[in-house]
C-alpha cells in the first residue's frame, strides 16, 4: 500500500514539474515565468523527499524557491516587466550557437538519463541514498560526506563564491567624492572646449 | 547604550495596562460636556417671549463655513416677533457645513444665538441636517449656565491660561425642554430682561424704546 | 494497524488545523484587547462576553464583502497571492510539538503532526516560502503602493530570514538535533541535571542553588533567543518591522488593493505566522510542553498542552507589547540592524556555542573562550556609534525623554 502511495505522489510531482517547466518556457510574462520555476522547484523538492533525501528537499526549497527566486522576483519588479524584449540579435551567431549548444545539452541529458535508468534497473546506483541515510540520519550523513569526503571541492566552491562577490563589489562600487568631482571637472572642461570650437 | 531607554519605554507601556481606562461606553454612558462646550445652536428669547434675533445676518456674514442662512423681515404691529424693527423670517443652520467655531455666537449683537452642549447631531439625509428656525428656537428663555466675566472671582486670571472649568461651582443646568411656554407675538412688558440676557455686559441687546 | 495509522494522522491534522485557526482567531481578539489595555482603552466589548466574538463578526463581514480587483491587476497572481501568504504559515505548524503524548485504545499518539528529523529546517523552508504571498500581492495589484510594499518585504524578509536561521543554529549545536521533538525532550527535568559545572567549587554551589529552574535552553542560549525574537518579529512583518504595510507611508502596503475574503486571508496569515513563530520560540528555548507537575497520574496528557499554550500566550503578549511600544524603523535602519548587527552577532554566538559545546576541548579553555567572546559581543553590541555620541548636544528636555531605539547613522 505504501508503495502505491509513493508512486502516486511521484506521478503527481512528475506531472507538476514537467507542466511547470513547459509552461515556464511559453509564459509571456517574466513574473509568471519565475512563478512556474518556483512550482517546478517545489515539485523537485517533493521528489527529493520521496527518494529519502530530506535535507536536499528542504535545501531545494530554502535556497532555490525561498531565496534565489525571491531575488529574481525582486529584480524583475525593480526593472519592470512591461518592457518589451528586443527581438533583434546583437550577436550574429548567437542563435545558431545556442541551437548547437542546446542540442549538445539535450544529448548529454539523454545519455545521463539512459545511464541512470540502466543503473536503477541494474540495482547498482540505488544504494547511495540508503548508505547516507543509514545512520545516524540523512543530515548527519550528508554532513559527513560534504565535510569529509568532498571537503576540498566544497571549500574551493565557497572560495569561488567569495571571489565572485568581491568582484561584484569592485564593479558596482560607487566612485568616491574626490574622484566624482575630478570626473565632473574633466567633463565640464571637455564641454567648454567643444563650445569654444563651435 | 540604548537598552535602559528601551526598558524605560517598555515599562511605561506596561504601566498603562493598570491605568484607569479612558473609554466611555458611549450609548449607555454619556459624558456630560463642559458647560461651554460648543454644540448645537439655539436661538434665545427674551423673558417676555419675544425672539432675541433681529435678523441682522451678522452671524451669516461671519460664518467661515457659510453654514447660516438668514432672511430678515420687518415686524409689524400685528405680527411682532422681536423687539426691534426686524426679525428673522427664515433662519437655517446647515450642520453638514458648520464647524462649531462659535464665531456666529461672538458676532450676535443681541445674544440671540447661543450654543448648547448637545453634540448628538446626526441624520440620514442632507435635508434633515439643515436645522430650521423652529428647531433652533427655544420656547422659553434659557439661563446662561456658565460664568460670565462678571461672575468669575475678581482674581481669576483668564489670560494666563488658567481658564479652567473646574472653577465653576454651579452644576450645569440643562436647556429646558419645549414646554407650553410663551411664544408668538408680543404680549407684555420688558422687565427683568438684563438679568439673564446681558452675559457680556457691555454688549447688551439693543432695545427700541 | 495501517488504517488506525491513517485515521490517527487525519485526526491529528484536523486537530492541529483547528487548534491553530482557533488560537489565531482568539489572538486577533487578544491583541486588540491587550493593545487597548496598553493605550488605556477598553477594546472590543460588544460581541459576546468580553467581545470574544468580535473576530467572528469581522470574519463574517469580510466574507460577505465584495472582493474587488483593480483592472491593471494580474488576475491569477492576484488570486494566488493571499493563499500563498497563508499556507506556508499553516504548514510550518506541522513540526511543532504542542503536547507530549496520549494513549487512546492502545495507540500512543504524540501531539505533533510529524517528527521530521529536519524539523527546524522545514520550519525555515516554510518561512522562506512565506515571502511569496507578499511579494506577489505587491506586484499583482498593479498599483504603486503595493509594489513598494512588495519590494520592501522581499528585501526585508530575505535579510531577516538569514538572521532567523542563524539564531536557531546555536540551539541546534547545543542539542545536536534538528528534530523539534528531540530538542524538547532534551529540555526536560531540572537544571540540576546539567553537569557543566561539576567539580568547580564555587560554580558548582551556585548551580546547586538554581536547581529549581527547569533545564531550558533559555539559560544558556538567551543571546540566540534575543536574535530570534527580533528576526521573528521582522519575519511576521509586525511593528516595529511593519514596513511592507506601513500605513503612514504606503496606505496598507502590499494588501492595499485587497478586500473581502482575500484580505482576510492576508490578515489571518500574519496572525498564524505570529503563532507559529511563538510556538517555535517556545519549543527551542522554553522547553516546549515541559512544565511543573502538580498531580502525578491525573491529567498527565493535558498538562503539557496547557503549559505549551501558556508559554505561547506569553510570547504573543510580548508581540503585542512590542507593537504598542516601538515606532516603525526607517528602511535603511532596518537593513543596518539586520545585516550589520544581527548577522555578525548571530555568527559570533554560533562560534561561541560551537567552542563551548565541543567536548574534546578542556573545560577551562572552553569557559575562557566563552567568557572572552561573550564580553566582546556585549561590548560590541552596546558600543553605539561614536559619531552620533559626539553629535548629541546635551539639552534639558521639557517633556518625557524621547526613547532611542538604536544609535548610529547608516555607514
Amino acid at each position: 500500500m505504501a508503495g502505491g502511495v509513493v508512486q502516486f505522489v511521484f506521478a503527481v510531482t512528475f506531472v507538476m514539474a514537467l507542466g511547470c517547466s513547459i509552461a515556464m518556457l511559453f509564459a509571456p510574462n517574466a513574473v509568471h515565468v519565475a512563478l512556474f520555476l518556483v512550482g517546478a522547484q517545489i515539485a523537485l523538492a517533493v521528489a527529493f523527499l520521496l527518494e529519502g533525501a530530506q535535507f536536499d528537499a528542504i535545501m531545494q526549497i530554502i535556497v532555490y524557491a525561498g531565496a534565489i527566486m525571491v531575488l529574481f522576483l525582486f529584480v524583475i519588479m525593480l526593472l519592470g516587466v512591461d518592457r518589451r524584449e528586443a527581438l533583434v540579435e546583437p550577436l550574429r551567431f548567437q542563435r545558431s550557437l545556442a541551437a548547437g549548444l542546446g542540442l549538445l545539452l539535450a544529448a548529454a541529458l539523454v545519455y545521463v538519463g539512459y545511464r541512470s535508468v540502466n543503473l536503477v534497473v541494474g540495482g547498482a546506483g540505488s544504494g547511495a541514498i540508503e548508505a547516507i541515510n543509514r545512520s545516524p540520519g540523512n543530515t548527519q550523513g550528508i554532513a559527513r560526506v560534504l565535510f569529509g569526503t568532498y571537503e576540498l571541492p566544497f571549500e574551493a566552491t565557497s572560495v569561488l563564491l567569495v571571489v565572485a562577490i568581491v568582484g561584484v563589489m569592485v564593479l558596482a562600487r560607487r566612485i568616491s567624492g574626490a574622484q566624482a568631482r575630478e570626473a565632473a571637472r574633466a567633463e565640464q572642461e571637455a564641454a567648454g572646449r567643444e563650445e569654444e570650437a563651435a | 547604550m540604548a537598552i535602559p531607554e528601551l526598558a524605560k519605554g517598555f515599562r511605561m507601556v506596561l504601566r498603562h495596562v493598570f491605568r484607569r481606562k479612558e473609554t466611555v461606553a458611549y450609548p449607555e454612558v454619556r459624558r456630560q460636556p463642559f458647560p461651554r462646550f460648543k454644540g448645537r445652536h439655539v436661538l434665545d428669547r427674551h423673558p417676555d417671549g419675544l425672539e432675541k434675533c433681529i435678523g441682522c445676518e451678522l452671524c451669516a456674514g461671519v460664518c467661515p463655513a457659510d453654514a447660516i442662512y438668514v432672511v430678515g423681515a420687518a415686524n409689524t404691529p400685528e405680527h411682532r416677533f422681536s423687539p426691534g424693527e426686524r426679525y428673522a423670517q427664515i433662519y437655517q443652520i446647515n450642520y453638514l457645513r458648520c464647524i462649531f467655531c462659535g464665531l456666529c455666537v461672538e458676532a450676535c449683537p443681541t445674544e440671540a444665538l447661543l450654543m448648547s452642549t448637545e453634540y448628538e447631531i446626526s441624520g440620514d439625509s442632507r435635508a434633515s441636517l439643515i436645522y430650521t428656525k423652529d428647531q433652533l428656537i427655544v420656547d422659553a428663555p434659557i439661563r446662561r449656565h456658565w460664568p460670565t466675566r462678571k461672575e468669575l472671582p475678581p482674581d481669576f486670571n483668564i489670560t494666563g491660561g488658567g481658564l479652567s472649568f473646574t472653577e465653576v461651582e454651579r452644576p450645569p443646568v440643562p436647556i429646558p425642554l419645549p414646554t407650553e411656554g410663551v411664544s408668538g407675538p408680543f404680549e407684555g412688558g420688558w422687565s427683568g430682561e438684563r438679568d439673564t440676557a446681558s452675559a457680556f455686559s457691555d454688549r447688551g441687546p439693543r432695545r427700541e424704546d | 494497524m495501517t488504517w488506525a495509522f491513517v485515521v490517527i494522522a487525519i485526526a491529528k491534522t484536523i486537530a492541529a488545523f483547528v487548534l491553530l485557526l482557533g488560537v489565531t482567531i482568539l489572538l486577533v481578539w487578544f491583541e486588540r484587547k491587550v493593545i487597548a489595555d496598553m493605550q488605556a482603552r477598553i477594546g472590543p466589548n460588544r460581541w459576546g462576553p468580553f467581545g470574544l466574538l468580535q473576530t467572528l463578526a469581522d470574519g463574517i463581514k469580510l466574507f460577505f464583502k465584495e472582493g474587488l480587483r483593480p483592472r491593471p491587476a494580474d488576475p491569477w497572481t492576484f488570486a494566488i497571492a493571499p493563499v500563498a501568504a497563508m499556507v506556508p504559515s499553516l504548514l510550518a505548524f506541522a513540526v511543532v510539538p504542542f503536547g507530549h503524548e496520549v494513549t487512546i485504545a492502545g495507540h500512543r499518539i504524540f501531539w505533533t503532526l510529524t517528527d521530521l528529523n529536519i524539523g527546524i529546517l522545514y520550519f525555515l523552508a516554510m518561512g522562506s516560502l512565506g515571502v511569496y504571498g507578499i511579494v506577489l500581492a505587491g506586484w499583482a495589484s498593479g498599483s504603486k503602493y503595493p509594489l513598494l510594499g512588495g519590494v520592501r518585504s522581499s528585501a526585508q524578509m530575505i535579510s531577516y530570514e538569514i538572521a532567523l536561521g542563524l539564531s536557531i543554529v546555536p540551539v541546534i549545536i547545543a542539542s545536536g538535533s534538528l528534530s523539534t521533538v528531540s530538542i524538547v525532550a532534551q529540555q526536560g527535568g531540572s537544571i540540576a541535571n546539567v553537569n557543566a559545572f561539576n567539580g568547580i567549587p564555587v560554580l558548582e554551589t551556585i548551580a546547586h542553588w538554581f536547581r529549581f529552574l527547569p533545564n531550558w535552553y533559555i539559560w544558556s542560549q538567551w543571546p540566540a533567543f534575543i536574535l530570534f525574537m527580533i528576526a521573528g518579529v521582522a519575519e511576521t512583518n509586525r511593528a516595529p518591522f511593519d514596513l511592507p504595510e506601513a500605513e503612514s507611508e504606503l496606505i496598507a502596503g502590499y494588501h492595499t488593493e485587497y478586500s473581502g475574503i482575500r484580505f482576510a486571508l492576508f490578515f489571518l496569515g500574519e496572525y498564524v505566522h505570529m503563532v507559529v513563530i511563538s510556538a517555535i520560540g517556545v519549543t527551542l528555548w522554553f522547553g516546549g510542553w515541559h512544565g511543573p507537575v502538580f498531580w502525578h497520574g491525573w491529567g498527565d496528557w493535558l498538562w503539557p498542552f496547557v503549559w505549551f499554550m501558556v508559554k505561547v500566550t506569553i510570547f504573543l503578549y510580548t508581540f503585542v507589547w512590542l507593537r504598542a511600544t516601538l515606532p516603525r524603523l526607517r528602511y535603511d535602519r532596518l537593513m543596518w540592524l539586520g545585516w550589520k548587527r544581527l548577522l555578525p552577532a548571530a555568527l559570533t554566538w554560533i562560534v561561541v556555542t560551537a567552542v563551548v559545546n565541543t567536548p574534546d576541548i578542556p573545560r577551562y579553555y572552553r569557559f575562557g573562550v566563552f567568557g572572552i567572546l561573550f564580553l566582546m559581543v556585549i561590548a560590541w553590541i552596546g558600543r553605539g556609534d561614536p559619531r552620533l555620541r559626539e553629535a548629541v548636544v546635551p539639552q534639558r528636555h521639557l517633556g518625557p525623554r524621547p526613547i532611542t531605539t538604536s544609535r548610529g547613522l547608516d555607514s
